[in-house]
């Protein structure tokens, strides 16, 4: 049953050459469908394999396939071949399961898209590059899987490239993960240099006798290649960008799929991270859970719908992270089992409430969704409960598991690690109450006009009213003229009394632009979630408000509420895979066992264990209440969480980008002047010296016989005299 | 298989001179274009075509007769004395190093023929295009270093007319600066060779040019050896090229009509790299792993210098001249870091870079004859305009990036994993060149090809059938050598070694960098025994 | 005075000889810097003859049949441009003549 591991990437492979020829011809929806059923068999293979693997004894589910040796050059040889044991099997099901739900949506999703076809060509080339990442039997089919999962990322972000935003978001992410994979190709190559070999089985064999230096030096470079593709500080930037690209690709690469690829290829190697020194895996440690805290920080103050939720992830990476640096990597795994389901479940529901809001993004404008999307809604409130870390749902055990592990390391680092992963939980109880608050409950604002609106609504009607003034006055000018114009009494008379009206008129239209003046200086612009109390008038309101009036909120159709409905079912019972109360719950770790062999064991009385929990429960519960009191409520001050450095991510993005735009880019342009000027100029000069001298030695060159004439003779008195005083000598 | 029926059938044990043919049917066939009036040209293009398809098939057919276990000179044609007094000899041969790039010139010039048309006199394009196949063939088979040195000027005369007349704006200051400089590097070379020729002569009282035989008998003092290397190096240092000699190279790419482009980067630019390892590793072991230091510190240079310069051109075919900088540097340091993996991977390298930068110019060469533009400032939004045109640049553009599973990939992974093992630090920065190699190309495809099209963007023409088809067999090869690369690492291998045995004859206290640790299997063997020990010592302690 | 001695050849020679060189350095006009070109030749073969008298050896005469050779040949051809040169401008002088410059 193993062998079916081969139909695993096989599928979407084949998925992929087909749609490339034949895409564009089958169009909406066959392509899509056609996709889906690939990765739909890739997901039934890999319940094959598992069950495959179930059936062989434990300590014999490790199984080697090579398909065929791929690069021999000297004493270097690598195969493709899979590794078929637990920690890949359970990758791949995750990673198949998640990919054919996202592929379904995708087909609701991307409906009236002119690159539909296209669409799905790269989505199935994706997950052939993910599965060859995850079954991969050593670093260079991992590698080509990470390059391969970079490449679609780029070409899924910048799918609507005629949007230049788009295009450079696109390029920004595959550039940062190069950064990434620098570190990961020097890794590879240090494995080479010390072990002569790439394979797993072969770095698991041999760790033990790594030197310390060395184990340290492919560990931190792997780290670099994880903290790339991971959207670890300080290569996370590309990580928000890429919410430029369609939703279900935010759900499928950037949440549940690709940016775990760090995580896997650090827990694959768990055998040199074990040999590595502590003060590294420390730092691994500390690199997550800051960036953990960093990113919940930054999510608190974004509007962005998507935003929030790539910062989110990019913190719940963090987490992740933590644990594989103090060595807990059956905790890291189920972290990212349970996070794949709750955040791949939020992104997909963001996609829905976009496509149910005409494509604004801006949680401003939202506000008691609730009715008129109550699936899109229902699911998003498991999920958020998920993430927030309220039990019985998943998220709460496998971040617990996580916290708990970072206490055990014991000592003021462990309890610190610890610390700052609670306040992460409850920042990210906080905004993700926040973002649930803004979004489903509340009044529904979508109609309300916005300050800039507001203003120019106001400015029409003082323009208005000033005008009707002009007008007045005009007619006051002429009514005067009549009244001198007038010959007789009665018409003296009737042009008085209308001289009289008209100056009545006049005052009246001057005092209506006075109100009108008086009210744009003191009303107050409506806040969000504030009854509109504007009052302005309909007629002056820009077009843009009307339209959004007009607008209905619609729930989607079901071929994207399924998935969602699926998803959530998850986020609720997957805390099953790994319960802490015995060890018989265990499953997860059971499972993952003979792949891990340096997990981290804990050592925590269990009196311990459910004080900490409590507190994690109790760090949850405050980030919602103080998320209800502020956005429901309305009692405290929204300002006072939203800062504005924390909506500007900390100035990090900026300094990087002023930088590669001022510095950087100077520097370049000076070493092209340098290679045009100074090195190019050098040859240049060379020929232009070649030249120079040429121009002076043809001086001699006069034309004048008699010139020529005086220098032979002149020559031959010295070759004489030479001559003869050789000859006296 | 096919390999041993075709030989068998032909009698490739030396009856038929496959190489001399692979040099002469070119020969003959510019020849034969100049003899032909200028009135019928249709029939010169025909005849171009036809003369470099059955070259190319005799290099194919060379490919696939080619043994490869046999780590030595195959299809050896001579040694046949030509002037006695001298020692120059008719020796044509081809090992694992020769072979792909003998095949990689014959598959290229029919395309770079059927690719490009010349807008004037197509008579002496053809003519100049052809003798230099020839030229170009001499090079990469002689074994006779008097005829290496007369071929690798040779070749300079039809790329210099082929620039010069058919070129673009700057092009007669290009083709002039490529001829000069190229020939200045070389200069000095014909002293080396008669050097050499003569020292030898002294030491074993035989005069001859055979390289072989030279290289055997490495009759000249380490001084004089490392002396004469020098006057090597710098011609194949300006052919390469290499830093700081290279500022030849953007001019002549970007002046150069399309199919000079072509053949400059795909065949041109390997005369050096090959030179280097036939003369400087063959000839010169101990000057060559004197001299590594230096060369990998300006290939490293070259790399990321290169693609420095590549990011902030604004000709689009300037920063693919730039971009070649780049990768000859990986080429480079793949040669002096003399490991068999490095080697291997250079090797591999020299035809991976001739593919994919081949089809680059060739894709940009059709954007010009379009657009009539190569600024990058007036390019834009051609995906949307021309999406299969912009496919197939975005799979070429990769493979030159070195994305897993194309070709460039598996070159730039070998030469960095041997370099690694030779000297970890150049290594390490030399792969920084990836990163800048994803830069320059990304940026430069964003800004010609996403975005939206404006004016006459909007209006460019797709990729014609022809032009697929030309770019097609380059195509395949690109995806096909990413995934399965074997069969040619094969054949690259046996020579590959042979040469690092040969300067760890020549060089008494140089041993091929190895991997530290012991095999895998060894210490699995080693750790159980430890664990048997320990054991075992358990057992008494408690007993 | 002494014995007719080669001596007194080649003190004629070098004598005609420098009339010959100064005259060819001084003078502008082509016709006569030619003369002096001539009066050069023959002083050459003066001297030769001058030496094989004295030295007994015929292969200085024989030489200055082959100086006469050339200088016949010479005048042929230069005379020839000369005299149309001169024919086209009237009054040209050497110095005039410097098209063929560098």
């Amino acid at each position: 049953m193993t062998d079916l591991v081969y139909f695993v990437p096989l599928l979407p492979l084949l998925g992929f050459a087909t749609l490339l020829v034949v895409g564009s011809r089958l169009g909406e929806p066959a392509a899509g469908w056609l996709a889906t059923l690939a990765i739909g068999g890739s997901f039934l293979a890999a319940v094959g394999t598992w069950i495959g693997l179930v059936n062989r004894d434990e300590d014999d589910r490790v199984v080697e396939k090579i398909v065929f040796e791929w690069v021999p050059a000297g004493r270097f040889s690598v195969d493709v071949g899979f590794l078929v044991d637990p920690l890949s099997v359970a990758m791949i099901l995750f990673v198949t399961g998640l990919g054919t739900l996202i592929h379904l949506y995708s087909i609701g999703y991307m409906h009236g898209d002119e690159n539909y076809a296209k669409y799905f060509v790269y989505l199935n080339l994706f997950a052939f590059s993910m599965l060859m990442l995850v079954l991969g039997n050593n670093l260079l089919i991992t590698f080509l899987g990470w390059e391969g999962v970079g490449l679609c990322s780029y070409f899924l972000i910048s799918f609507w490239f005629t949007d230049e935003k788009n295009a450079s978001a696109g390029k920004k992410a595959f550039v940062t993960n190069r950064v990434g994979d620098w570190g990961f190709m020097v890794a590879m190559f240090l494995t080479f240099a010390t072990i002569g070999s790439i394979s797993y089985v072969d770095i698991a064999g041999t760790a033990g006798q790594l030197s310390t230096k060395v184990a340290t030096g492919i560990a931190l470079l792997l780290f670099i290649g994880a903290m790339g593709k991971s959207a670890q500080f300080p290569l996370y930037l590309w990580l928000p960008d890429a919410m430029a690209g369609p939703t279900p690709v935010s759900a499928l690469i950037h949440a549940a799929t690709m940016v775990t690829a760090g995580v896997y290829l650090l827990t694959r190697v768990n055998a040199v991270l074990y040999e590595a020194s502590g003060w590294a895996t420390n730092l691994i440690a500390w690199v997550g859970v800051g960036t953990a805290l960093f990113a919940a920080t930054i999510a608190v103050a974004q509007n962005d719908i998507k935003k929030v939720l790539a910062y989110s992830t990019v913190s719940q990476l963090g987490y992740m992270i933590l644990a594989v640096g103090v060595g807990a990597y059956v905790a890291a795994i189920f972290h990212m089992i349970t996070h794949a389901f709750f955040k791949a479940l939020l992104f997909l529901g963001s996609g829905s409430v976009i496509h149910g809001m005409d494509n604004d993004q801006d949680m401003r404008r939202y506000g008691g969704l609730k009715a008129f999307m109550p699936i899109t809604a229902a699911t998003f409130i498991v999920a958020w409960l998920a993430i927030a870390g309220v039990p019985p749902f998943a998220g709460f055990w496998s971040k617990d598991e996580i916290l708990l592990s970072a206490w055990d390391t014991g000592g003021l680092n462990g309890r610190l690690l610890w610390l700052v992963g609670l306040i992460t939980a409850l920042l990210t109880a906080f905004y993700m109450s926040r973002q649930v608050f803004m979004t489903f409950f509340g009044r529904y604002r979508y109609a309300d006009p916005d300050e800039d609106e507001v203003t120019a609504a106001w400015s029409g009607l003082v323009g208005a009213s000033t005008e009707s003034l002009e007008l007045a006055t005009t007619t006051v000018a002429a009514a005067t003229a009549e009244v001198e114009a007038a010959d007789s009494p009665e018409e003296k008379a009737a042009a008085s009394v209308n001289l009289d009206n008209a100056i009545a008129a006049e005052s009246e239209a001057r005092s209506r632009v006075e109100t009108a003046r008086e009210a744009q200086r003191t009303r107050p612009i409506p806040e969000s979630g504030e009854p509109n109390d504007a009052g302005v008038a309909v007629d002056f309101l820009p077009e843009t408000v009307l339209a959004r009036a007009e607008h209905h909120p619609h729930e989607s159709p079901w071929q994207m509420t399924m998935p969602l409905v699926v998803l959530a079912g998850f986020s609720v019972v997957a805390g099953l895979l790994n319960l802490p109360f015995t060890k018989g719950l265990h499953f997860l770790e059971q499972w993952l066992e003979p792949a891990l062999a340096h997990e981290h064991v804990i050592t925590t009385g269990a009196a311990t264990k459910w004080l900490l929990a409590l507190i994690a429960i109790a760090a949850g519960a405050v980030g919602i209440a103080v998320a209800f009191r502020t956005y429901i409520q309305r009692r405290l001050d929204a300002d006072k969480f939203e800062r504005p450095v924390l909506a500007q991510a900390w100035y990090y993005d900026r300094t990087v980008s002023d930088f590669m735009g001022g510095p950087g880019r100077r520097l370049f342009d000076a070493i092209t002047w340098f290679d045009a000027n100074v090195i190019d100029g050098a040859v240049n000069a060379a020929g232009s010296a070649a030249s120079r001298g040429g121009n002076f030695v043809r001086r001699a060159q006069s034309g004048f016989v008699r010139s020529y004439a005086l220098g032979m003779s002149l020559g031959s008195v010295a070759l004489l005299v030479w001559f003869v005083l050789r000859i006296s000598s | 298989m096919i390999g041993t029926v075709l030989a068998a059938e032909s009698g490739a044990d030396g009856s038929f001179p496959a190489l001399t043919a692979l040099i002469v049917i070119p020969a003959v066939g510019a020849l034969l274009l100049a003899l032909v009036p200028s009135s019928r040209a249709e029939v010169h293009r025909q005849l171009a075509v036809l003369t470099t398809f059955i070259t190319g098939a005799a290099s194919v057919w060379v490919l696939l007769v080619f043994d490869k276990d046999d780590a030595g000179f195959q299809l050896r044609d001579g040694p046949t004395t030509w002037v006695e007094s001298l020692g120059i000899s008719w020796d044509l041969g081809v090992d694992g190093i020769s072979l792909f790039l003998v095949v990689l010139t014959g598959f290229l010039f029919p395309l770079a023929i059927l690719g490009a048309q010349p807008d004037k006199d197509p008579k002496s394009y053809y003519v100049w295009l052809v003798a230099l196949e020839a030229g170009v063939m001499g090079v990469f088979l002689t074994l006779d270093l008097f005829f290496f040195f007369v071929f690798f000027e040779i070749v300079l005369v039809p790329m210099y007319f082929l620039i010069g007349k058919w070129g673009h704006g700057n092009r007669v200051y290009a083709a002039t600066k490529f001829f000069l400089y190229t020939m200045f590097g070389s200069a000095l070379m014909l002293v080396g060779i008669l050097a050499i020729v003569f020292l030898n002569q002294d030491a074993t009282g035989v005069l001859t040019f055979n390289i072989i035989e030279l290289a055997e008998s490495q009759a000249w003092s380490v001084n004089a050896g490392r002396w004469i290397f020098l006057t090597f190096a710098l011609a194949f240092s300006v052919k390469v090229p290499l830093f700081p000699v290279h500022t030849w190279l953007p001019d002549a790419h970007t002046e150069a009509p399309t199919a000079g482009s072509v053949i400059l980067a795909g065949v041109m630019l390997k005369l050096g790299t090959y030179g280097f390892l036939r003369f400087g590793l063959y000839m010169f072991p101990e000057a060559t792993v004197w001299f590594a230091p230096v060369m990998l510190v300006l290939g490293t240079i070259g790399i990321i210098y290169g693609a420095i310069a590549a990011t902030m051109q604004k000709d689009l075919k300037r920063l693919v001249a730039y971009s070649s900088v780049a990768h000859l540097g990986f080429i480079v340091i793949g040669t002096f870091a003399i490991t068999s993996e490095s080697l291997t991977g250079s090797v591999m390298q020299m035809v991976n870079h001739g593919l994919s930068t081949g089809a680059l110019f060739f894709l940009v060469g059709w954007i010009y004859e379009r657009r009539h533009t190569r600024e990058i400032a007036a390019l834009g939004g051609l995906q949307k305009a021309a999406p299969i045109f912009a496919g197939v640049f975005t799979l070429v553009m990769l493979s030159s990036i070195g994305l897993p599973g194309l070709n460039g990939f598996v070159g730039e992974f070998l030469i960095l994993l041997g370099t690694f093992v030779a000297n970890p630090w150049i290594a390490s920065v030399a792969t920084s060149g990836v990163i800048l190699a994803a830069l320059y190309l990304l940026w430069a495809y964003q800004r010609v090809f996403h975005g939206a099209p404006e004016g006459e963007n909007a209006e460019m023409e797709e990729l014609r059938i022809s032009e697929g088809l030309v770019l097609l067999p380059m195509l395949v090869l690109i995806v096909f050598l990413g995934v399965y690369p074997k069969p040619m690492l094969e054949r690259i291998e046996p020579a590959v070694e042979q040469l690092v045995d040969h300067v760890e004859t020549f060089v008494p206290d140089w041993d091929e960098p190895v991997p530290t640790l012991v095999v895998p299997s060894d210490a699995h063997d080693e750790a159980e025994a430890e664990h048997d020990d320990e054991a075992e010592h358990d057992d008494e302690g408690e007993g | 005075m002494g014995e007719l001695s080669a001596t007194w050849y080649l003190l004629l020679s070098a004598a005609v000889f420098s009339i010959g060189a100064v005259g060819l350095l001084v003078r502008r006009n082509p016709l006569i810097m030619f003369m002096c070109v001539e009066l050069m030749l023959n002083a050459v073969n003066l001297a030769f003859v001058g030496m094989a008298f004295g030295l007994n050896d015929i292969g200085g005469q024989v030489a200055v049949f082959f100086v006469m050779v050339v200088a016949a040949a010479e005048v042929v051809v230069g005379l020839a441009i000369v005299v149309a040169i001169m024919r086209r401008r009237e009054g040209t002088t050497a110095d005039d003549l410097s098209v063929l410059r560098g």
